[in-house]
C-alpha cells in the first residue's frame, strides 16, 4: 500500500474540527490557573497582615497603591489569565457534553473526587464572588462611605474598611462561602496541573493529592480566619474610632 | 437466581431506542454476565422476541469486544475485570440490574448494546504502528531492552482497546485510550523511529473524532479491566510538549 493510500483510510471524514489540541486546551488550563493560584497566595498574605495591625496593613495597602506599573501589570496579567481560564473551562464543559450527547440511564461514579466533579460550578461561583468581592473592596461601589476612611496618619483605612465589611453577617457568610468554594476548587486544580503538564507518575500522584489537599486547607483557614476573627472580635475597630 | 434487567434496545442507528424490562429465570452464580444473557435471550427468541444484541468475542477477558455499561460502570461492578469474565456470583436474587452500550458521539450505536469502535482503529491508523521490514521472524532479545522500559511498555500494552476508558469518563474522553498506546511505543527502541510524530498525529486525531477533553477525573483508571494507569496520560503529555518543543 503506498502513502497516498494510506492517508485516504487515515483521513476519513470525521464528525469535528478542532482548532485548539485537546491537550493544549489543558496546559492553557493549568497555566492560568496557576497565576492565579499565585495571585491569590500573595494576596492572602496581603490581607493576613491584619493581625499584625491598622498600621502595618494600611502601610502595605498604601505601598501597593503607590507601586503604579507593578500593581497595573499584576492587574492586567490576572485579568487576562482569569479570562482565559474561564473560557478555557467553560469552552471545555461545552465540548465534554457534546462528547456525549446521549446520558447513561444509570451512571456511576467509582473514583472521581468531588471536586473534580463540581469545577465549573464551584470556578463560576468564585467568579461571581471575586466581582462583588471587587465592588465591595475594590472599587468601592457597594459601600461608598468606606472611600473616606482615613486612619490617624491621613492613608486610606483599609484596616477598618475590612473590618466594618465583615461585621455584617451575609458579607462574612458569603465571603467564607466564597473561600470554601475556592478550596474545594484548588484541591484539584494543584494535583491537575502536575499531572497535565506531565510531571507526574504513579508513585508521586498520591502525594500531590494529599498536598493538595493541604495546600487547600491552608487557604481555606488563611482566608476565613479574617472574617471569623473579626465576627468573634479578636480583630477590632482602632480605639477611639476611625 | 432471578434477576429483573433494564436493558437498552434500539434497532439500528437511525431509532431513538428504550429501555425495555426483562426477566432473567434461573440463573446460576457460575454462569459469567454474557452467559445469562445467552439465556435471557433463548427465552426472548421463544417469545418470539428479537434477542438482545451485544458485542463479545473471546470470552476470556482478552480480546476488548466485549463492551457493557452494568449499573452504570462499564464492564459492571467487579474491578479488573472485562465483562465476559465478570461471573454472576457478584449478583444476588432479586438484583435489578441496568444494562447500556457505552455512551460517546464518537461510538455511534449499531444495535442494542453494540457502538461501532472504529474510532479507536482510525486513531491507531493515524499513528499507532511501528515500520519495520517485512521478513522472517526476528530473533529473540537481539535488540536488548532494560527491564525498566520492558515493564513501563508491558504495563501500557496491556491495554485491549475495548472502550470502557471512553465509557466511564463523565467527558467521554480517549486519552487513556490514547497514552497506553503512545506510551507503550515511546518505551520501546521500535517505537523511537516515528515517536514525535506518533503523538501529535494520534491526538490530533483523537480531537477530530468527537471525543472530549480530559479533566483528569481519573475515572478510566478505575473502570479499565487492563487496570492502565493514568500515569500514561501525564507520560503522554510529556511527549506531545516534547514533540512539539522540538518539531518532528
Ligand atoms: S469477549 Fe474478549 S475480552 Fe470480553
Amino acid at each position: 500500500m503506498n502513502t497516498s493510500e494510506l492517508d485516504q483510510i487515515t483521513s476519513i471524514p470525521t464528525p469535528v474540527n478542532v482548532s485548539v489540541a485537546s491537550v493544549s486546551k489543558k496546559v492553557l488550563m493549568a497555566v492560568t490557573g496557576a497565576i492565579l493560584l499565585s495571585f491569590i497566595s500573595v494576596h492572602l498574605l496581603g490581607n493576613l497582615q491584619i493581625f499584625i495591625g491598622q498600621g502595618q496593613l494600611n502601610n502595605y495597602a498604601e505601598t501597593l497603591q503607590s507601586l503604579k506599573g507593578l500593581k497595573w501589570t499584576v492587574r492586567i496579567v490576572t485579568i487576562i489569565a482569569v479570562i482565559i481560564h474561564i473560557w478555557t473551562g467553560v469552552l471545555l464543559w461545552f465540548e465534554n457534553k457534546k462528547a456525549r450527547p446521549i446520558s447513561y440511564y444509570k451512571h456511576d461514579t467509582i473514583q472521581a473526587s468531588l471536586s473534580s466533579r463540581t469545577m465549573i460550578y464551584t470556578g463560576l461561583l468564585i467568579f461571581f464572588f471575586v466581582i462583588y468581592h471587587l465592588l465591595q473592596f475594590t472599587l468601592i461601589v457597594t459601600n461608598p462611605q468606606y472611600a473616606n476612611l482615613r486612619d490617624a496618619l491621613g492613608r486610606h483605612d483599609v484596616y477598618s474598611m475590612v473590618i466594618l465589611g465583615f461585621s455584617n453577617y451575609f458579607i462574612s457568610g458569603a465571603y467564607i462561602i466564597a473561600v470554601l468554594m475556592l478550596a474545594f476548587h484548588i484541591s484539584h486544580a494543584i494535583s491537575s496541573f502536575f499531572q497535565t503538564l506531565g510531571w507526574n507518575n504513579d508513585k508521586v500522584l498520591p502525594k500531590l493529592k494529599l498536598l493538595a489537599n493541604i495546600v487547600a486547607i491552608l487557604f481555606f483557614i488563611g482566608y476565613a480566619s479574617i472574617p471569623v476573627s473579626v465576627l468573634l472580635h479578636i480583630v477590632k475597630l482602632p480605639v477611639g474610632g476611625y | 437466581m432471578n434477576l429483573t434487567l433494564y436493558v437498552w434496545r434500539q434497532k439500528n442507528a437511525q431509532d431513538k431506542g428504550r429501555m425495555e424490562k426483562y426477566d432473567a429465570k434461573n440463573i446460576t452464580s457460575h454462569m459469567s454476565f454474557l452467559e445469562m444473557l445467552d439465556v435471557v435471550n433463548e427465552d426472548l427468541i421463544h417469545q418470539n422476541i428479537e434477542p438482545i444484541a451485544f458485542d463479545h468475542d473471546c470470552r476470556e477477558g482478552i480480546c476488548g469486544t466485549c463492551s457493557l455499561m452494568i449499573n452504570g460502570i462499564p464492564h459492571g461492578p467487579q474491578r479488573a475485570t472485562t465483562v465476559c469474565q465478570l461471573h454472576m456470583r457478584y449478583f444476588k436474587d432479586g438484583d435489578t440490574i441496568y444494562i447500556e452500550p457505552w455512551r460517546s458521539r464518537a461510538f455511534p450505536i449499531v444495535r442494542d448494546l453494540i457502538v461501532d469502535r472504529s474510532a479507536f482503529d482510525r486513531i491507531m491508523q493515524a499513528g499507532g504502528f511501528i515500520s519495520v521490514n517485512t521478513g522472517g521472524v526476528p530473533d529473540a532479545n537481539s535488540i536488548p531492552i532494560s527491564k525498566k522500559d520492558a515493564d513501563t511498555a508491558m504495563d501500557a500494552a496491556a491495554c485491549i482497546g475495548c472502550g470502557a476508558c471512553v465509557a466511564a469518563c463523565p467527558n467521554a474522553s480517549a486519552m487513556l485510550f490514547i497514552a497506553a498506546k503512545v506510551s507503550h511505543f515511546a518505551s520501546l527502541p521500535q517505537g523511537q523511529i516515528e515517536r514525535k510524530e506518533r503523538v501529535k498525529k494520534m491526538i490530533a486525531h483523537m480531537d477530530k473524532e468527537g471525543f472530549g477533553n480530559c479533566t483528569n477525573y481519573y475515572e478510566c483508571e478505575a473502570a479499565c479491566p487492563k487496570e492502565i494507569s493514568v500515569k500514561f496520560i501525564a507520560k503522554m503529555n510529556r511527549e506531545y510538549f516534547k514533540a512539539s518543543l522540538t518539531g518532528r
